[in-house]
């Protein structure tokens, strides 16, 4: 197995736990760290590419990982106030009981 | 200058690691670069906590440590059996592995702080290209310890303290990244090593090109030692363990070595951000005049940081514990924009031509930031003399 | 695949599977924080140290003290147990989507060059490269992380207004 098939693999792993994380979990604070693993293989496949592709001193796949980390932070911020703020009115974070907009 | 004594350290490294084995070299090299700051630091930290004592005691008009030893000195040793040989209790409720784990995590970091501090010349455990953003992921970690060591106790006084430090330890860590950016834009490096290089040279006897010699670099150099105040939750920033309201903050529930390990990794943070001070604006190991480089590169770093320490222990005798909403109102609507400013007083210094003019156009911004936010933070309330009431 | 790295991996595996599973949020939360410090170390050893090192100040010093504050905030462990289908049908389907990932990874004829790293200058070509080809990226996450501090704060604010 080649370095970079290595480093997909990881990274696929690590998104399926994430997936299966986000599907399987209730709170939404774990469905968060859920989307955040999801995140950050797709960091990882970044690097990896630009470790082992053609051009690494074009430092694309660098660069897209720290706007990538940027803007997973922005998110991180926004969706948790948005979870506090959920929680003030519903008094939980448990997913399934979140059914008010159900008919 | 006497290369022999400046290099004396790397040239027993360098011997050391020439004379093992070739398979393990790597390992000699990286062994003779650790175990130095393993003993050094928590030595300094031995004679900082007498050292504090006995200033502090002298501050405040009282004797302080003085039976065990010669002055006193041996006080640490003293403390450090204490706090080996007492019972360590872990609460029933805690959370033992975090708990455990928490003050190694603290330690642990702070060592980690020091890897790219320059000692001295050629004295740097990792010249890493990204030096700084180490120093602070490392600090960032410092702050997920103390928030393990709250909640793990299962006490409120634990988790409170451990709340208000993890809220002040990021809301200081803004104006701290950004009072150093304004360095590291100015030293057009994140290496530790090149901005050191970078102050080197002097104006006939004066260090002419310490960043802290410039407007926004004596601006920027306040700021920064604010900060550290506060990232080392030092008064008058200990609203984390401020003992009269929370015990003993996030560590109430710790005792023994753990304690003991809490109280290290507090003093090694202290140390490691002092040490940043001196390499970002106060020229890193260099001799503060042009005819003192006689003296070893390693000795000019220490002096400089137990002068640090000094004004550390200097703030914390003279200054009363500030209320929670000052800390953060000071944070974010004073600290925060003054590094702004300085952050572009930095860069209009780096276009203009030297001269006086340069000085005046620099120092202006920043000046007229602090009367504007000094006067409208404070509420048109005026400072008087205090009256006392009651001590008369 | 050097043996650091692979230790890394496994970490940060081990790390992710914690943090998707075990019962406190906190737990969970600090296990995130492993698994992500453990990417940093993959990263370094990919040999991207900036991103190494960004990764662990913002996501260690910034988003699991975040979600650690948010687990605080809203007192949110999950009291009764899963439904045994829904995690059936959850791990089924990461399962899948695991498997068809890893056929493509195997399958598709990735080709490496071989060619050796650039460690020299690479922060300045980093810095260069996001003050010159990619400022315009940079304003817009300046921008937008302007948006995201205000908008937190407006939204985590809400409640205040009404009882003033």
């Amino acid at each position: 197995m080649t370095p970079l098939n290595g480093c997909l693999l990881i990274s696929a792993l690590l998104f399926s736990i994430g997936l299966g994380g986000a599907l399987t979990r209730r709170s939404a604070i774990l469905v968060l760290i859920g989307i955040e693993l999801m995140l950050n293989a797709a960091n990882l496949n970044f690097i990896a590419f630009w470790r082992y592709g053609p051009h690494p001193e074009a430092m694309t796949g660098v660069l897209f990982v720290i706007f990538s980390i940027a803007i997973a932070a922005a998110e991180a911020a926004v969706g948790l106030a948005l979870i506090v703020s959920i929680y003030r009115h519903a008094k939980t974070t448990d997913l399934s009981r979140l059914d008010s907009m159900k008919g | 200058m006497t290369p022999a004594v400046d290099q004396i350290f790397v040239n027993i490294k360098h011997w050391a690691v020439f004379h093992s084995p070739a398979a393990m070299r790597p390992a000699v090299s990286v062994l003779l670069s650790i175990v130095p700051i393993l003993a050094v630091f928590p030595g300094l930290f031995a004679v900082t906590t007498v050292l504090e004592r006995k200033g502090l005691a002298r501050m405040q008009n009282r004797y302080g440590p003085n039976r065990v030893g010669p002055f006193g000195f041996l006080q640490p040793l003293a403390d450090g059996l204490k706090s080996l040989t007492k019972e360590d209790i872990v609460p029933t409720g805690a959370d033992r592995l975090t708990h455990f784990l928490a003050p190694l995590l603290l330690v642990m970091t702070a060592f980690l702080e020091y890897a790219v501090i320059p000692i001295g010349r050629n004295m740097t455990v990792a010249n890493l290209d990204a030096g700084v953003v180490l120093f602070f992921a490392a600090s960032a970690a410092m702050e997920l310890s103390i928030f393990m060591a709250g909640w793990s106790s299962r006490n409120k006084y634990s988790m409170l303290g451990a709340m208000r430090a993890v809220a002040q330890m990021i809301s200081y860590e803004a104006p701290l990244i950004l009072s150093s950016i304004a360095v590291v834009m100015t030293a057009g490096s994140l290496s530790t090593v090149t901005i050191v290089e970078k102050q080197a040279g002097y104006w006939g006897v004066w260090p002419y090109h310490w960043y802290v010699f410039t407007p926004w670099g004596l601006a920027g150099f306040i700021l920064f030692m604010i900060c550290a105040t506060a990232e080392s939750n030092r008064s008058p920033f200990d609203l984390p363990e401020g003992e009269s309201e929370i015990i003993a903050g996030y560590f109430t529930e710790y005792s023994g070595f753990k304690f003991a390990l809490f109280f290290l990794g507090e003093y090694l943070g202290m140390f490691a951000i002092s040490g940043l001070a001196i390499t970002l604006f106060l020229g890193g190991w260099a001799a503060p005049l042009s005819f003192l480089t006689f003296i070893p590169s390693w000795i000019w770093f220490f002096a400089k940081l137990l002068a640090l320490i000094a004004v550390f222990i200097w703030v914390r005798g003279t200054l009363p514990r500030l209320r929670m909403d000052q800390l953060m109102n000071f944070a974010w609507k004073f600290m925060l924009p003054m590094t702004l400013v300085v952050i572009l007083s930095a860069g209009i210094w780096r276009f203009l031509p030297q001269g006086v003019a340069r000085w005046l156009i620099c120092a202006v911004p920043i000046a007229i930031l602090y009367i504007l936010l000094g006067r409208s933070l404070m509420g048109g309330r005026k400072l008087e003399k205090r009256t006392y009431r009651f001590a008369e | 695949m050097s043996v650091p790295f692979l230790i890394l991996a496994a970490i940060t595996i081990a790390a992710a599977v914690a943090a998707m599973t075990l019962r406190k949020l906190v737990h969970c939360a600090l296990a995130l924080a492993v698994c992500l410090v453990g990417l940093a170390g993959l990263y370094l050893d990919l040999g991207a140290e900036f991103v190494g090192l960004a990764q662990v100040l913002v996501y260690v010093g910034a988003v699991v003290i975040l979600i650690v504050f948010a687990i605080l905030l809203t007192r949110s462990d999950e009291h009764q147990s899963h439904g045994s289908s829904r995690i059936l049908s959850g791990v089924a389907v990461s399962a899948c989507v695991f498997g068809v990932l890893a056929w493509a990874v195997v399958t598709s004829g990735t080709k490496e060059s071989p060619n050796a790293m650039l460690p020299q200058g690479a922060m300045k070509q980093i810095g260069v490269a996001l003050m010159q080809r990619y400022v315009l990226p940079l304003e817009i996450v300046g921008l937008l992380l302007t948006a995201a501090l205000i908008g937190a704060v407006v939204i985590a604010m809400e409640e205040k207004q009404n009882t003033k």
